[in-house]
């Protein structure tokens, strides 16, 4: 389903403007063991409801911004800069 | 002959049991097809629980397509397996399943899509797998209605044909399979959703279903769409995003088409069914989503692309569209058999667009790892720890891997 995507610089414009960057995930650090590792690679919340994810308004201003996004009804809940 | 008119049920209606030897959690394709493969391994305590109706997700909302050509070693002795269960099913399950092997053609439009058709050519003839690369001539007399035209944007230089390839219908290798499994003493309920999965001592004892609790010492994963939510009632997470494929039919025409044509720089696939309606598929939304609703954007590319190949379709108007969710994996290749540190718990899962062509020889192999206690060798490569263990089976031959990264 399509939605409108409230971009913190531009204002609401249609998703297929922007670029989904995946969930909002933490890199681990040099010192994390493997398993860490393999988790941010591969392992993925997958929600089935509200998840922070990492958006680029690609055909606007080209920044990357977060989103509260419901999964399940598509409703944009916060849009804010990272 | 009056038993023709008979109203016999296809599965009988029993009341949930507190005990059964396997839980199947899901009822589409998959849960029922291991479901009948584990009867006749005479494996019969069995219940498929299912949230709604049977084989009203995922299953209800494929194009339906069988073929086998794809391109890892992995693949395609596996999906080939399920092509040659699929010609003998209706057979087996005494259904008319209306399978109609047509053949496809994967369109190649660059110089380095021919070559990767070369190369899924090459490997599925060394594998069994009856492919070739055939070039416009002989496209051109397979699929007159199909534009040669040269110097266009996206021009056909060549093709992968696949004779085997074919379409059926989904509802009846369902409602088989069903019946299937029912009349070998597998109980199908309905309208009964799981809710939580029982552990102790890292071993699963049984479900939570909206109609109670449910002991069992096998519990598998089989639903399509939601198999991270239910990994996460064994605090499991999977690698895997959830992604609404789009699909729609346009009204009934004279048939012009009997093959499957799909490409994969257009992201787009078609076909005619035997009732004269073109079913065009393959758009993937880049964005994860539970919502299984069309986008207008989706349609119209689908609509272009496909106008792309079919410019005679241009003043023909669209009946239905859909959204069926797809369990998206980093390699195309879906998640098979038991998950280390959690005993009796099997996953059937990250099917993306690939699991309804499957379905006969996942549900078959599935249920010999749980009568035998063994993964037979066919299924190895696609256990979870292959993402731990580095082993990725990377099929890129599957229909989305174009369009989402």
């Amino acid at each position: 389903m399509a939605f409108l995507l409230n971009c913190p610089n531009c204002g609401e414009r249609n998703v297929h403007e922007f670029r989904f960057g995946g969930e909002a995930t933490s890199r681990p650090t040099p010192n994390s063991t493997p398993d860490d590792w393999i988790r941010y690679f591969y392992n993925r919340g997958n929600v089935a409801g509200v998840q922070r994810e990492w958006w680029n308004h690609r055909y606007g201003c080209r920044k990357w911004f977060f989103a509260l996004r419901d999964t399940v009804s598509n409703q944009i809940q916060e849009t804010l800069w990272p | 002959m009056f038993q023709i008119f008979a109203k016999n049920r296809m599965w009988r209606k029993q009341p949930l049991k507190h005990r059964y030897e396997v839980v199947i959690i899901g009822g589409g394709v998959h849960g029922l097809s291991t479901a009948y493969y584990l009867g006749k391994l005479g494996v019969t305590d069995v219940a498929v629980l299912d949230k709604g109706y049977l084989g009203g997700g995922a299953s209800a909302r494929t194009t339906a397509i069988i073929r086998s050509n794809y391109l890892t070693p992995e693949g395609i002795p596996f999906f080939n397996e399920s092509v040659k269960l699929y010609e003998g099913l209706a057979k087996e399950l005494n259904f008319n399943l209306l399978f109609n092997q047509m053949g496809r053609l994967d369109l190649g439009h660059t110089d380095s899509a021919v070559y990767g058709l070369r190369m899924r050519t090459e490997f599925n003839r060394i594998l069994g797998v009856d492919s070739r690369l055939i070039g416009p001539k002989e496209i051109k007399k397979l699929v007159p209605s199909i534009d040669l035209r040269e110097g266009k944007h996206f021009p056909i230089l060549a093709a992968l044909y696949h004779p085997p390839c074919g379409v059926i219908r989904h509802d009846a290798v369902v409602w088989g399979y069903g019946r299937g499994a029912d009349r070998q003493g597998a109980e199908l309920h309905p309208f009964t959703e799981v809710t939580g999965i029982d552990r102790t001592n890292g071993r699963v004892t049984g479900v939570e279903t909206s109609q109670g609790l449910v002991k069992a010492n096998t519990v598998i994963s089989a639903t399509a769409g939601w198999s991270s939510t239910i990994a996460k009632m064994v605090d499991l997470e999977l690698p895997i995003t959830t992604h609404a494929l789009q699909a729609m039919v346009t009204e009934p025409l004279k048939p012009f088409l009997d093959k499957t044509i799909s490409s994969a720089n257009l992201h787009a696939y078609v076909y005619q069914t035997d009732r004269g309606e073109v079913v065009i598929g393959g758009g993937v939304d880049p964005y994860p989503s539970y919502s299984q609703r069309s986008t207008f954007q989706q349609m119209e590319e689908l609509a272009a692309n496909t106008l792309e190949m079919f410019p005679c379709l241009k003043n023909v108007n669209v009946l239905r569209q859909w959204a069926g969710l797809c369990d998206m994996t980093p390699d195309y290749a879906p998640i098979l058999g038991p998950v280390d540190g959690i005993e009796g718990f099997i996953l059937s899962c990250g099917w993306g667009s690939w699991g309804f062509k499957a379905a006969p020889v996942a549900g078959k192999r599935v249920a010999e790892l749980i009568a035998t206690g063994e993964t037979p060798e066919l299924i190895k490569p696609f256990s979870l720890s292959r993402f731990r263990e580095g082993n990725l089976v990377n099929e890129r031959a599957a229909a989305p891997a174009a369009a989402i990264h």
